[in-house]
């Protein structure tokens, strides 16, 4: 359910404005019961309490966007209030994996340009920043649903230079969810939850519906949503 | 194994699929030979490299091609752990971890050899001092010295995620191919972050992530593994003008091009 009254359409069909006092008024739209299909074409913006990530190669580059977009801002948390008993040696690796996940944001920013999906408001209230455990366990899960996400998602990706892109980023990914592991448990950097140790051991990939969902739980207002891949 | 899955995400790969697949009913015929003799968890790989067949020859010599050129490296990764990961100098608290990599080295050579098939290449015997076979080249101290084999296996796992990814886009067009070749490669990612976390904190000035071209390795013939790593600019965007240079080269691992790890290989291989 799509409906903005600031949003300005990017090219093709009619301006918003002028579809919402054609559709009679937009105020009248505004519970999110109805789906309005001519909303739905050339979106990359926001919809109701969505962000529609876009379609084809598009919607990839801006999951990757907010995927990186959560993680830099809670790593960013993280080295502006370092857990209590935080060793030197571990703010450095930490205030390393913030700067990587900060590269990574700004990087989709860039190349996305004008079909970047706005930035995102975390919502962390779940996770205790003064507390190790708390903060490295988020980290983790951060970390592998990152991983899990890329692999995914590759096969999805239809330009070969943003296939190698995200092969680029996904192993620095891996990289950081097995230190981090390493950080909580060593030698845990990889076990049967995120890697198929009994049979194949590869990693276990996860699909953009199956990442969103747990991505959204952490995003305070607007959701993600790809209504070109049918996931809300 | 979902096989609607698959033929969606190949229709999808390529939406003229279900015309190409009609004419060629000799390749579906075979369907029924597959079963008995792949593993299930490789038989996704069977239908789609029936489906390849289906399309014609080229198609399928070339992913069997990458997929080979994977099982070698992931046979030296085997062989070494396997050789090397049961001696007295490995300390007791270090095993777990690596004993977990030797498993998923093996695993990866069951799985790869199970979708290749009798197309599958044999194992090479392995030098692992780096001398082609001479047993006396620059990594001969893995035989004794623990620090060595630990250097060894950074190289390797380094070298094999960047190989990995230097051939996911000649598996574009086979999902099901490299969604699994993904899986490996951040597996190799892991592993690699693991080992150059063991000789962090053994005093090697090196980092779970690539720092430039830093190895941490002495030996010369270890940097044919980190060309390249310096790279700062991605799709034409300047990282290190967003983050620091280190970070701007850590943030990115490059891949690596198939001449260049075979070169690194060669040096392993008996000749």
């Amino acid at each position: 359910m799509k409906t903005s009254t600031q949003e300005v359409p990017q090219q093709g069909g009619m301006a918003r404005r002028q579809f919402l006092r054609y559709a009679g008024a937009g105020a009248a739209l505004a519970a999110g019961a109805i789906t309005m299909s001519s909303c739905s074409k050339d979106r990359k913006g926001i919809e109701n309490d969505h962000v529609d990530l876009g379609s084809g190669d598009i919607a990839i580059l801006n999951y990757a966007y907010a995927l990186e977009q959560l993680e830099a801002a809670f790593y960013t948390q993280v080295v502006q209030t370092p857990y209590s008993g935080i060793s030197s040696a571990e703010l450095s690796l930490l205030t390393d994996i913030r700067d990587h996940e900060i590269a990574h944001r700004e990087f989709f920013k860039a190349a996305l340009a004008g079909n970047a999906i706005e930035g995102l408001t975390p919502n962390f209230s779940s996770i205790n920043f003064a507390d190790r455990t708390s903060v490295l366990a988020a980290s983790k899960a951060f970390e592998d649903l990152g991983v899990s996400a890329y692999n995914g998602a590759g096969a999805m990706i239809q330009k070969a230079d943003y296939l190698v892109l995200a092969g680029k980023i996904v192993s620095v990914e891996a990289r950081h969810a097995a230190l981090i592991r390493d950080l909580i448990s060593y030698n845990s950097f990889i076990d049967s939850s995120v890697v198929d140790i009994a049979n194949t051991s590869l990693e276990i990939s996860r699909t953009p519906a199956q990442v969103v969902p747990i991505a959204n739980q952490y995003l305070t207002g607007k959701k993600l949503a790809i209504p070109s891949l049918g996931i809300y | 194994m979902n096989l609607f899955d698959i033929i969606e995400n190949i229709s999808n790969a390529d939406p003229e699929f279900q015309d190409r697949i009609s004419p060629r009913r000799a390749a579906i015929k075979n369907i029924t030979s597959f079963g008995s003799k792949v593993a299930v968890a490789a038989l996704p790989f069977a239908f789609s490299t029936l489906f390849k067949k289906a399309y014609g020859q080229t198609a399928t010599t070339n992913v069997n091609d990458v997929l080979n050129f994977a099982l070698t490296a992931e046979y030296l990764e085997s062989s070494f752990y396997n050789k090397y990961v049961p001696k007295s100098y490995v300390p007791a608290a270090d095993k777990p971890g690596l004993q977990l990599i030797q498993m998923d080295e093996n695993n990866h050579v069951k799985f790869l050899k199970s979708v290749l098939g009798s197309a599958a290449i044999a194992s090479p015997t392995f030098d692992f001092s780096g001398g082609s076979g001479s047993g006396n080249g620059p990594f001969a101290a893995v035989e004794t010295d623990y620090d060595t084999f630990l250097a060894l296996a950074q190289a390797f796992e380094d070298t094999g995620e960047r190989a990995y990814k230097g051939q996911a886009t000649n598996l574009m067009g086979n999902a099901t191919v490299l969604t699994a070749a993904l899986n490996i490669h951040s597996v190799e990612a892991r592993h690699a972050s693991h080992l150059r976390r063991m000789r962090q904190l053994r005093g090697v000035a090196i980092k779970p992530w690539k720092t430039g071209t830093q190895s941490g390795i002495t030996v010369p013939a270890a940097a044919a593994v980190y060309v390249g790593e310096d790279n700062t600019t991605q799709a034409g965007v300047n990282i290190a003008g967003i983050v620091n240079t280190n970070a701007a080269t850590e943030a990115f691992d490059e891949p690596l091009d198939k001449t260049s790890v075979v070169n690194i290989l060669t040096l392993f291989i008996k000749a």
